[in-house]
C-alpha cells in the first residue's frame, strides 16, 4: 500500500456538465398525446384506427338507440321505421319488466319494499352515514323478514298472499342477487376460517361442502332442486319453488365466497396472528379486530367481481321456469301484438343496458372502497 | 341437534311414502288450483300479457280444465318449462297436466311415464318462401336453398321429404329461430322451413310480412296435445273429455255466449253435453255441469283457436286441418253420451 493512495480522492468532485433540458416537460394535452399516443409511427396508425372504430361504433349504437329510435306510437311506427329502437315497446312493457305477473293492483308492496331496501343499502355503504351499526341491523336481520312478509303476503295483516309464481322480472332479479349477497359474505367468512381450522372435522366438513359445491354445475343443482326434488320429498316437505333457488344460489355463492376470503387470510402475515396470540387476545376478537379486516381489505376487488358474477348468473334461474328480469325481456318481445323487426334488438338493448348499469354501480363502489381503506398502504 | 334428527327422519320416511301418488284429480280439488306446465312464451299458444297473466291457446286448455275440476277458469298456477324439462316436471309431479307444443309420439306415450290426452293442435312443418318468387307447391322447390333451425327434426324431415320426391336442395342451418328469420329476409335462402305454429310468428316479425307465403303442404306429422301422468285414468279421461267437450261444443253450435240459450234446446246431443240431461258428470268425478263450465268461462274449440292463434289474433292462422271433421279437417270429438 503506497502513500499516494490514501490521497486518492474518494468522491469525484469534478461538476458533471450541465445538459439541455428535457424538451418539453410541462404537463399538458398536447405532450400527453405525443407521448402516448403517436410516439411511434405504428402507435399512430393504431391511433387513428381505433379512434375510428370507436367512434364508428358509437355512431351506429347512438343512431340505433337514440337518433333513429322511435319514441312515441305504436307497433306501426316501429315497423315503418327498422332503423332504430322501438322505445314504446319498452314503455308499454316496462310494468311487466320490473313486477313480472304480481297483481297490478299489490304493486305498491314491490315498491316499498324495494324503496326501504335502496334506502337501507345507501345508508349502509355510505361510509359517512350516522348510526350505521343500525342500518347493519335493520338490513340484515329486521328487512329481509319484513320483505318476505310484505311480498308474500299475510292473512293477519290484511294483505293478500301473492303466490311466488307471480313474481318475476327485475324483483326476482334483485331478489336473488341481494339474497345471494348477504348470505354469501357471512356464510363464506366461516367457511374460510373453518377451511383454516386445525380442528379436523370442522375442516373436513368446510372442505367437502367448498368442494363438491364447487364441483357442480349451478344448472344442475336447479333442475335437481326444482324437477326432481319433488320425486324424493313429499308435498309438505317442499320448500316453495322460489326459495329452492334462492337456497341453492345462497349456497353456491358462499362456496365461492369462501375461497375469496381463504385468499385474502393467507396473504396475512403470521407475525400477526403470533403477536395477537401473545398478547392474549381471544381467536374470536383476534379474527374480529386484526385479521378480517386487513384480509378483506385485501379481497375486495375479488368479493365484488364475485358479487357482479353472482348478479348475472342469477339469469340461469329462468330454466326452472322462473321469469326473472332476462327472460321477461325475452317472453315481452314474443307478443305477437309487437312483433317487427326491431323488437328484439330494442329488447335486449334495453337489458343490458339495465345489467350494465347495476354491475358498474358495483364496480365504482368498490374502487371507491378500495381507495378509502387502503389509503395506508397504497403502492 | 334433537330437530335435525328430527328432520332426517321425516325425509328418510318421506322418500319411502311419496312413491304412491294419491289422485291427482283429489289433490288438485284439495289444493283448489291446479298446476299446468305448459311453453315458456309462444306467440299464441302461451305468453304472459302486460300484466303478466297468462294467455294462449294452451294456457287456455288449461283453464278448460281449471274449470271442468275446481269450476273456475281462473284457479290455474302456471309453470313455463323448456323442451327439455317438461317431461321430467310432469314425471316428478311438479306439476299435474302438461300443456305444451309437445308432439304426440309412440315414444313418447311409451317410455317416458306419460299418456298424451288427445290432440288439440295438428301442427306440421311447412314452407315460406318468398311471393315474387311463383312458387305455388313444395314440388316446385329444385334446387332450393333452405333456413332452418339446427338440431331439431326439421332437417331431417326435410330430408326425408326431399328424397322421396327426388328433389335437389341445400340446407342453412342456424342455432335459433330469430337467425333464421333474419337469414330468410337478407335473402340467404329461398325458402323458410319450420313448424306452421311458428312459421306465422316468424312471418310477423319480419319487415315486409307480406311479401312472403306459406305453401300448403305439410310435410311432417306434429299433432300437439296435452299429457298426463301414466297410472292415474280418471285424470287421464278428464284431460281428455275436456278436450273433447270443447271441440263437441264447436260441432253443435255452442258458443260461450249463446250457452243459456241453449241449455233449452231440443236437440239431446246439446242437453246431454250441457249436463240437462244424462249425467256425465258422476263417473268422471266431477259436478254434471263441468262441460258448462268450460264452455262458459273458456269457450269452445272454434273460439278458443279464434281467439289466440286464427282469424281474431295478430297470427292469422287458417283452421286447416284443426278444422272440426265436417268442414275438411280432422277435429273430431267421440259421441258424448
Amino acid at each position: 500500500m503506497s502513500d499516494q493512495s490514501l490521497h486518492t480522492p474518494v468522491a469525484n468532485v469534478a461538476l458533471i456538465p450541465a445538459t439541455a433540458p428535457p424538451a418539453d416537460v410541462r404537463p399538458g394535452p398536447v405532450t400527453w398525446i405525443k407521448g402516448n399516443l403517436f410516439s411511434t409511427p405504428l402507435s399512430g396508425v393504431l391511433t387513428i384506427c381505433f379512434v375510428l372504430l370507436a367512434g364508428w361504433l358509437l355512431h351506429q349504437f347512438l343512431s340505433f338507440a337514440i337518433f333513429y329510435a322511435v319514441w312515441s306510437g305504436g307497433r306501426e311506427a316501429c315497423r315503418a321505421n327498422p332503423e332504430g329502437a322501438c322505445w314504446p315497446f319498452i314503455a308499454e312493457k316496462f310494468d311487466y319488466l320490473r313486477y313480472g305477473a304480481y297483481p297490478v293492483s299489490e304493486r305498491w308492496r314491490v315498491n316499498l319494499t324495494q324503496a326501504v331496501g335502496a334506502t337501507l343499502i345507501v345508508w349502509l355503504l355510505w361510509t359517512k352515514a350516522p348510526q350505521r351499526k343500525v342500518a347493519a341491523v335493520l338490513f340484515f336481520i329486521v328487512y329481509p323478514v319484513a320483505a318476505f312478509v310484505l311480498l308474500r303476503g299475510a292473512a293477519w295483516l290484511n294483505l293478500p298472499v301473492i303466490d311466488t309464481t307471480l313474481w318475476g322480472g327485475l324483483l326476482i332479479t334483485l331478489l336473488m342477487s341481494i339474497v345471494g349477497i348477504v348470505f354469501s359474505l357471512p356464510i363464506g367468512v366461516v367457511l374460510a376460517l373453518g377451511r383454516r381450522s386445525e380442528l379436523p372435522i370442522i375442516k373436513a366438513v368446510c372442505v367437502t361442502f367448498i368442494e363438491v359445491v364447487r364441483g357442480v354445475p349451478f344448472i344442475t343443482v336447479l333442475f335437481m332442486a326444482n324437477f326432481m326434488m319433488p320425486l324424493f320429498v313429499p308435498d309438505y316437505l317442499t320448500p316453495d319453488r322460489l326459495l329452492r333457488p334462492l337456497i341453492a344460489i345462497a349456497l353456491f355463492s358462499s362456496a365461492y365466497m369462501a375461497e375469496v376470503v381463504r385468499a385474502g387470510l393467507q396473504a396475512i402475515p403470521k407475525g400477526q396472528y403470533e403477536a395477537a396470540e401473545a398478547l392474549g387476545i381471544s381467536y374470536l376478537n383476534m379474527m374480529r379486530l386484526i385479521v378480517l379486516p386487513q384480509a378483506l381489505t385485501i379481497v375486495i376487488p375479488s368479493i365484488v367481481s364475485t358479487f357482479i358474477g353472482l348478479f348475472k348468473d342469477t339469469t340461469l334461474v329462468a330454466i326452472v321456469g322462473i321469469a326473472d328480469f332476462l327472460k321477461a325481456v325475452e317472453t315481452a318481445r314474443v307478443d305477437p301484438n309487437w312483433a317487427g323487426p326491431t323488437i328484439s334488438s330494442t329488447g335486449y338493448l334495453f337489458a343490458g343496458l339495465v345489467y350494465w348499469g347495476f354491475c358498474f354501480g358495483m364496480s365504482r363502489y368498490s374502487q371507491a372502497m378500495e381507495r378509502q381503506l387502503a389509503r395506508g398502504h397504497k403502492r | 341437534m334433537r330437530s335435525i334428527l328430527k328432520c332426517l327422519i321425516a325425509v328418510a320416511m318421506a322418500c319411502t311414502a311419496s312413491s304412491a301418488w294419491s289422485a291427482t284429480i283429489d289433490n288438485v280439488k284439495k289444493n283448489g288450483m291446479l298446476t299446468c306446465g305448459t311453453n315458456s312464451a309462444t306467440a299464441g299458444f302461451s305468453l304472459p300479457n302486460n300484466e303478466g297473466k297468462w294467455t294462449g291457446f294452451v294456457v287456455d286448455y288449461c283453464r278448460a280444465v281449471a274449470a271442468a275440476v275446481l269450476g273456475d277458469a281462473q284457479k290455474v298456477k302456471f309453470i313455463p318449462l323448456t323442451p327439455k324439462d317438461r317431461f321430467t316436471a310432469l314425471q316428478s309431479g311438479e306439476i299435474d297436466i302438461l300443456a305444451h307444443n309437445a308432439t304426440w309420439t309412440s315414444s313418447r306415450d311409451t317410455s317416458l311415464g306419460i299418456l298424451f290426452a288427445g290432440t288439440y293442435f295438428y301442427d306440421g312443418q311447412g314452407f315460406m318462401v318468398r311471393q315474387a318468387d311463383n312458387v305455388t307447391s313444395a314440388k316446385g322447390l329444385d334446387g332450393a336453398s333452405i333456413c332452418v333451425t339446427q338440431g331439431t327434426t326439421t332437417e331431417l324431415n326435410l330430408a326425408d321429404y326431399f328424397r322421396s320426391q327426388s328433389i335437389k336442395y341445400t340446407t342453412v342451418g342456424f342455432a335459433d329461430e330469430e337467425a333464421v328469420v333474419k337469414a330468410y329476409e337478407e335473402g340467404r335462402c329461398d325458402v323458410l322451413s319450420a313448424d306452421t305454429s311458428t312459421l306465422n310468428a316468424s312471418r310477423l316479425r319480419m319487415a315486409k310480412p307480406g311479401d312472403s307465403v306459406v305453401l300448403p303442404e305439410l310435410i311432417s306429422k306434429e299433432p300437439l296435445g296435452p299429457a298426463v301422468r301414466q297410472g292415474d285414468d280418471q285424470w287421464f279421461n278428464v284431460a281428455k273429455w275436456t278436450l273433447y267437450v270443447m271441440v263437441a261444443a264447436e260441432e253443435l253450435g255452442v258458443t260461450s255466449k249463446n250457452i243459456d240459450a241453449m241449455k233449452s234446446s231440443d236437440n239431446p246431443n246439446i242437453r246431454r253435453l250441457l249436463g240437462v240431461e244424462g249425467g256425465i258428470g258422476k263417473d268422471i268425478g266431477l259436478g254434471d255441469n263441468w262441460p258448462v263450465q268450460v264452455i262458459k268461462q273458456v269457450g269452445n274449440y272454434g273460439e278458443v283457436f279464434d281467439r289466440n292463434v286464427g282469424k281474431d289474433s295478430p297470427l292469422k292462422m287458417e283452421r286447416g286441418m284443426n278444422a272440426l271433421w265436417n268442414k275438411g279437417g280432422i277435429q273430431y270429438a267421440p259421441p258424448i253420451r
